[in-house]
């Protein structure tokens, strides 16, 4: 069975696939626009210092979003 | 002339091939209604000459920030000829996105494939003439940072841009199509151009778009209530942005090959990362380069090698004191970088320059000697006393802005944001909104147009209210003019220390005020923060003269037409007295000035510049805190007139810290005053120009709102520094006004909570307007 979390409880070095992207509004038009649509593999390369926010690699480029960003994102965890 | 526009996304190399395509033919302008830079240049290298306009970068067409907003209308209502979309051949996946959006729009297209080099290096491969045949427009490999590709990149998009070219969306084969292409069709038939870009927004229910087409809401409503998509629902605008990376990914991935697969190896950008964005290191080397950015450009000690030397009971000597002649101009110039410590570059640049203006003051005294009184009085303590004050600190200036475009074009200013963003969200800001901040070290002014990128409406306007109190460049002689005058008269810490102490207070009277106003008038949520980590590279050394270069021609023709101005009004109003006769410099008394100054320096009273000086001179500082309203740098100019004014024989000098001593001998001013008068120039309303691109930023009617809160800040912070400084013990009425105040805050937020959607993340007055005109437009067709 395939495990699904959200973004935001990613530990480093784990990598995932998008499975769906809630929120609403230009929040989510953004994390679109950004790349972060359904089916692209999102690594979760590191936390800034104080812990957020976060530093993802998506489709070869490193995107920075909060917790409470991430939290909206949906993933498949990839072994 | 053709006119072409280049669209790309943020740090795709947009604005090196800009510079490499116009040269010396750019100039930097706004675009209409908003301040965001529009930078125009010509292309003279073609059979004909072309216009070239930089749109901002860019991530989509979406309405998200204003910059996105300039972009669609441009290319939808000023139709350039050809539009050069710039993409970064290293990052394709996410540039082509725009580019899917551009091929929407009825606009020859060239696709200009940048970092062609970086791709080869790094031993991959990437296909031109197949990315070419796939997306249907001419894709040219190009090289901005080398410089190769470039003839071809014109040549081509000048033939491209005689053909014209209608829309072709990626949806043609998604679910969607039937949708698109019905709305096309109702656009086509009230004879909207571009209607297929307009048709596929529609379908999203774009903001703008759903404004200017009102009628056809209804077909995309009847659509949705009939769609439905296994993953999406009924979601239109995941369909279309999740078609768009399908499409890519599906498409025109195949043309980019890896070519060893071991694409795992650290780049040198993620070992450089990996210790600047460090869990424990990382905020410690940020307040380090901090450090080292403002020792270099405003220590006089350099590495503090001077007071090692004393520690160590060897005092290095001062070049007097070496037995070298001072009246010499060799030993004159070597004391521009030396005499008793070593100087830091910014300094050093700055006795140059104080040491040039000094020579040419000689001169003109010496060629004024035969004219009457008040020609030599005009042309030497009115005119050139002033510009030399203003000049004298064009290269700290630029020293300090030098860094700041380092950092910026390095990468490293948006780790800044990603490293702050935890600390700034305390204060209801986003991390990004510390560029702009950091910006208003320089100068408030592209700090201001920088708040541009905030996308929320609340965040931009208490950014650009709180700029101001990051003491800029044209404020820094305020502040080691009198720290140095503090220090010539009584036994005080180093000037560095008082200076920097000064920035710590803007600093934390402009987050202090930051969260007032996100508690009392700003209310909101906190905006999102969703951004690139561009990599790192090393800054352009070309890309930072331009940038530098910019920077000095605003500066100087501000000082040669409002500074110069006020400074001939000031030496008019302070050497003429009301019955229009010329005074002598010792009759200041009776100078319409001096009846200026007298009238209004009770005000200042509680702050420590006010009444209690006396009536004999203790108005300057009055006038100086008016005078500086029309520019900071008129503060300390106005000191050298009226010092001048005020002692027989006086002397200016390139800091202003005689000028200061003079006065501070003159009127007894204490040096909690004096704090106080620093700080009210840090935190009142800045200079005219400032004001002026504040205004265009903030959203309609702030901007009176704005100019209170400057002048009560400035107020309440320096009577508080002078009372505290004064009297010890008025630090607890003081602090009781500011708990009740705080007290009566929480309690009313308490009883009126924020409403969820009571501040949406609403577009600004110029997306409004943006909206409206185009609107218009349509009508008129």
């Amino acid at each position: 069975m395939v495990k699904q979390k959200l973004l935001s409880e990613f530990s480093i070095g784990e990598k995932g696939v998008v499975k769906t992207v809630s929120g609403e509004g230009r929040l989510r038009r953004r994390l679109f626009d950004m790349g972060v649509t359904p089916g692209a593999e999102i690594l979760l390369r590191k936390k800034a210092p104080l812990g957020d926010p976060l530093e993802v690699t998506i489709r070869g480029y490193e995107l920075t979003l909060r917790k409470t960003e991430a939290e909206l994102v949906t993933m498949e965890v990839k072994k | 002339m053709m006119k072409f526009a280049l669209a790309g996304n943020p740090n795709c190399g947009k604005t090196t091939l800009f510079n490499l395509l116009t040269g010396s033919t750019a100039y930097v302008g706004n675009w209409p209604g908003v301040t965001v830079d529009k930078r125009e240049g010509t292309y003279k290298r073609g059979e004909e000459p072309v216009k070239i306009v930089d749109l901002p970068g860019i991530y989509s067409l979406s309405p998200y920030t204003p910059e996105e907003v300039i972009s669609r209308n441009f290319i939808l209502d000023e139709k350039p000829a050809c539009v050069i979309n710039i993409v970064d051949a290293t990052n394709l996946e996410r540039n082509l996105y725009l580019t899917t959006q551009l091929m929407e729009i009825d606009v020859p297209i060239v696709i200009a494939l940048n970092m062609m080099d970086t791709v080869e290096r790094s031993g991959d491969e990437l296909d031109a003439k197949e990315l070419e045949k796939k997306i249907g427009v001419p894709v040219v490999a190009i090289s901005a940072l080398r410089g190769t590709g470039i003839k071809e990149l014109m040549d081509r998009a000048i033939s491209t841009a005689k053909e014209p070219r209608g829309g072709v969306s990626i949806l043609h084969d998604s679910p969607l199509a039937h949708l698109v292409r019905d709305v096309t069709i109702a656009l086509k038939g009230a004879k909207v151009d571009a209607p297929l870009f307009h048709a596929v927004k529609l379908a999203e229910m774009d903001e703008i778009e759903v404004k200017m087409h009102p009628e056809l809401v209804k077909m995309v409503d009847e659509f949705k209530a009939t769609f439905e998509d296994d993953t999406f629902g009924s979601d239109l605008e995941a369909v279309v942005a999740d078609a768009r990376y399908k499409y890519i990914a599906a498409n025109y991935s195949s043309a980019y090959k890896k070519g060893n697969e071991s694409g795992e190896k650290l780049s040198r950008s993620d070992r450089a990362d990996k210790i600047l964005t460090h869990k424990v290191w990382g905020i410690p080397i940020f307040i380090v380069i901090l450090f080292a950015i403002f020792h270099l450009t405003f220590a006089e000690d350099l590495f503090y090698i001077g007071g090692f030397a004393k520690l160590a009971g060897t005092p290095l000597p001062t070049l007097k004191e070496l037995g070298l002649n001072t009246e010499n101009v060799g030993v004159q110039l070597l004391a521009c970088f030396y005499d008793g410590a070593v100087f830091s570059p910014g300094v050093i640049l700055q006795n140059i320059m104080g040491w040039l203006t000094g020579l040419v003051g000689m001169g003109l005294d010496a060629a004024c000697a035969g004219a009457p009184a008040w020609v030599g009085g005009l042309i030497v303590s009115g005119v050139w006393e002033g510009l030399a004050a203003v000049m004298s600190f064009i290269p700290q200036i630029l020293v300090l802005f030098m860094f700041f475009s380092i950092l910026e074009d390095s990468g490293y200013m948006a780790r800044i944001a990603f490293i702050m963003d935890r600390i700034f969200r305390r204060f209801g800001l986003s991390g990004r909104a510390f560029m702009p901040m950091i910006m208003g070290f320089g100068c408030s002014i592209p700090a201001m147009i920088n708040t541009r990128t905030l996308a929320d409406d609340n965040e931009r306007t208490s950014t650009v209210r709180v700029i101001p109190f990051f003491s800029c460049g044209a404020k820094l002689p305020i502040l080691t003019a009198i720290a140095g005058g503090i220090l010539g008269a009584a036994d005080a810490p180093l000037v560095e220390l008082i200076v920097l102490a000064m920035y710590l207070l803007g600093i934390i009277v402009a987050l202090s005020t930051v969260i007032l106003m996100r508690a009392t008038t700003m209310r909101g949520e906190v905006p999102p923060f969703i951004m690139e980590l561009p990599p790192y590279h090393r800054p352009l050394f070309k890309g930072l003269m331009i940038h530098l270069w910019d920077k000095l021609k605003h500066f100087v023709k501000k000082a040669f037409t409002i500074i110069l101005a006020s400074t001939i009004v000031i030496w008019f109003l302070s050497h003429f007295s009301w019955d229009w006769r010329y005074l002598a410099d010792e009759q200041m008394d009776i100078s319409i000035l001096a009846s200026i100054g007298k009238l209004i320096q009770p005000i200042f009273t509680p702050l420590g510049f006010g009444s209690q000086l006396g009536r004999a001179a203790g108005w300057v500082f009055a006038v100086a805190a008016i005078t500086g309203l029309i520019a900071k740098e008129n503060v300390i100019a106005t000191f050298s007139t009226l010092a001048a004014c005020l002692v027989a024989g006086f002397e200016a000098t390139e800091e202003g810290v005689s000028e200061v001593i003079t006065l501070m001998g003159q009127t007894g001013i204490t040096i909690p005053a004096l704090l106080a008068f620093i700080a009210f120039n840090m935190l009142t309303i800045p200079c005219f120009a400032a004001c002026a691109t504040a205004r265009a930023e903030l959203p309609k009617g702030k901007f009176k709102w704005t100019l209170l809160f400057w002048v009560a800040t400035s107020y309440f912070v320096s009577a508080a520094i002078y009372l505290i400084g004064s009297w010890w013990w008025t630090l607890f009425p003081i602090l009781a006004v500011v708990a009740a105040g705080i007290t009566g805050i929480v309690f009313w937020n308490k009883k009126h909570p924020v409403k969820k959607n009571e501040v949406p993340m609403s577009e600004g007055a110029p997306l409004e307007e943006a909206a409206i005109s185009s609107d218009d437009k349509e009508n008129k067709l």
